[in-house]
């Protein structure tokens, strides 16, 4: 009978803090584990210029304090640098997510010009060899280098991303070097998290738990040598963890996300979520979307959580964990995620961790890349 | 560590680049932009931070606080001292 109840106004809805611009989906790198989905924005789909400057305004106006221009390779927009004039001029922060293979001081000293505030640098591993074969680009990690460099001499602080996983993780110690060596202030390193087309090659990437260990080792020892120099954010693989992220910072809470086709997401993952109609910027402002889509409000807060979560001490600390892992490993998007303990499917988590133990010894399975060709033959 | 930030010589704090503050409007606070992150301050943080200009050495901010807010000028410069150390952690700003 509960539902036939009136619903009480709840507080009002905090503004987002950032806007996650994916500005297209086109990049010269083939990283099986990239986070875009398996179905890929062509160009011709892309928002034009126009609507991604109404979006940077009213973004600002919202209450946005961040903008993450992200893709794909963000420098592949021929407008890039007015968008981030555009955020500048906002007061917007913004910050570059970039593989940093198509940039070159011409290109920085402009763009820090235009007011842009950070750089973000992937990096597939500190080998090049293995860098360019995981990156599917030849010499990319050489020419990586070069820009980290170039960066820095625009006067631009950086951060050196690396995405690690079971073909890389001992080469972890490296890595750290390697940030401090080319002047980052920050480094983050980031398990693999498996959705989209980092799902496909799950077997493939997942660490054994003894590589993990190593890897937190390593971590532990580099905050202590780097403390006041340089910050490493480590995102762990919650495969291996008894409590969920708090993903997104929480369902529709912090982070607004947009696509290159101009559809607002509460994350960038949440096109794998089936029976939503997500809507579009073309059509409706940010607030609008923010404040009243159905979708934004669907796991929004604490109301929908099923049990473990909804008696949980920890439910406005993890917020339930992540939607899109629920559901691509339950079948259902509003169960409590498996990566938590207390959920009835965390036993699909353990199989995974005994498999890649297993299989540790052993090949690693052959990798699916990231081409809009093969999207189609991995469906 | 009060020591080495009087007289000649003084400390001037400033932010590194990457790292702004801003006043937010929307939520009407003050805040500051980081990497990838950003920080919430309480009212003592921004009064100091409002003062961090790349000029203004560590005892004309802490002369600034001690005339605003009538306070002994000891207590407001440990106060100072103690968060501008945990910024430099943070790396927010240099010394």
């Amino acid at each position: 009978m509960n539902a036939l109840l009136p619903v009480p106004p709840g507080p009002a809805i905090e503004p987002p803090l950032a806007l996650l611009a994916e500005l297209t989906h086109r990049c010269p790198l083939q990283c099986p584990y990239c986070a875009n989905p398996l179905e890929m924005e062509r160009a011709a789909n892309e928002l034009d210029t126009a609507a991604w400057l109404r979006v940077l305004d009213e973004a600002a106006a919202l209450g946005v304090l961040q903008v993450h221009f992200s893709g794909g390779e963000p420098t592949a927009r021929k407008d890039l640098l007015e968008l981030v004039r555009r955020a500048a001029a906002g007061g917007l922060y913004s910050n570059l997510i970039t593989s940093g293979v198509t940039l070159d001081p011409a290109a920085l000293a402009a763009l820090a010009e235009a007011g842009l505030d950070h750089v973000q640098l992937s990096f597939q591993d500190a080998d090049a060899t293995q860098a360019d074969r995981i990156g599917g680009y030849r010499r990319g990690h050489t020419r990586k280098l070069e820009v980290a460099r170039q960066i820095r001499d625009a006067g631009l602080p950086l951060t050196a991303n690396f995405v690690v996983h079971r073909q890389n993780l001992e080469r972890l110690p490296e890595m750290l070097a390697l940030g401090e060596e080319i002047g980052a202030s920050r480094i983050e390193i980031a398990h693999v998290q498996y959705y989209g087309w980092a799902l496909v090659n799950r077997a493939a990437l997942m660490p054994s738990r003894a590589q993990l260990e190593r890897a937190n080792e390593a971590v532990a020892e580099a905050r202590e040598r780097l403390r006041g120099r340089i910050t490493i954010d480590y995102v762990v693989p919650d495969y291996y963890a008894a409590r969920p992220k708090a993903c997104m910072g929480g369902w529709a809470r912090r982070i607004i996300n947009i696509t290159p086709a101009g559809l607002a997401l509460p994350c960038h993952a949440a096109e794998t979520l089936p029976g939503f109609q997500w809507p579009s910027v073309r059509a409706a402002s940010l607030g609008a979307i923010w404040q009243d889509d159905p979708g934004f409000n669907r796991y929004r807060g604490t109301s929908w959580m099923p049990e473990p979560c909804r008696s949980c001490d920890q439910r406005e600390v993890d917020w339930g964990g992540c939607r899109c892992q629920a559901l691509a490993m339950t079948g259902d998007a509003g169960a409590t995620d498996p990566a938590c303990a207390l959920s009835p499917h965390h036993f699909m988590m353990a199989d995974a961790v005994a498999d890649a133990d297993t299989v540790a010894e052993g090949p690693a399975p052959a990798l699916v890349y990231r081409r809009i060709r093969t999207a189609a033959l991995v469906r | 560590m009060t020591e080495g930030m009087t007289g000649e010589g003084a400390a001037v704090p400033a932010f590194n680049r990457g790292f702004r503050l801003r006043h937010d409007p929307v939520r009407q606070a003050w805040v500051v932009l980081a990497p990838e992150r950003l920080f919430l301050l309480d009212e003592p943080a921004v009064e100091v931070l409002k003062l961090v200009d790349g000029a203004r050495t560590v005892p004309d901010i802490v002369d600034s606080l001690a005339v605003k807010f009538d306070a002994p000028r000891e207590t407001i410069a440990a106060d100072v001292a103690a968060m501008l150390q945990d910024l430099v952690v943070k790396g927010a700003i240099r010394l």
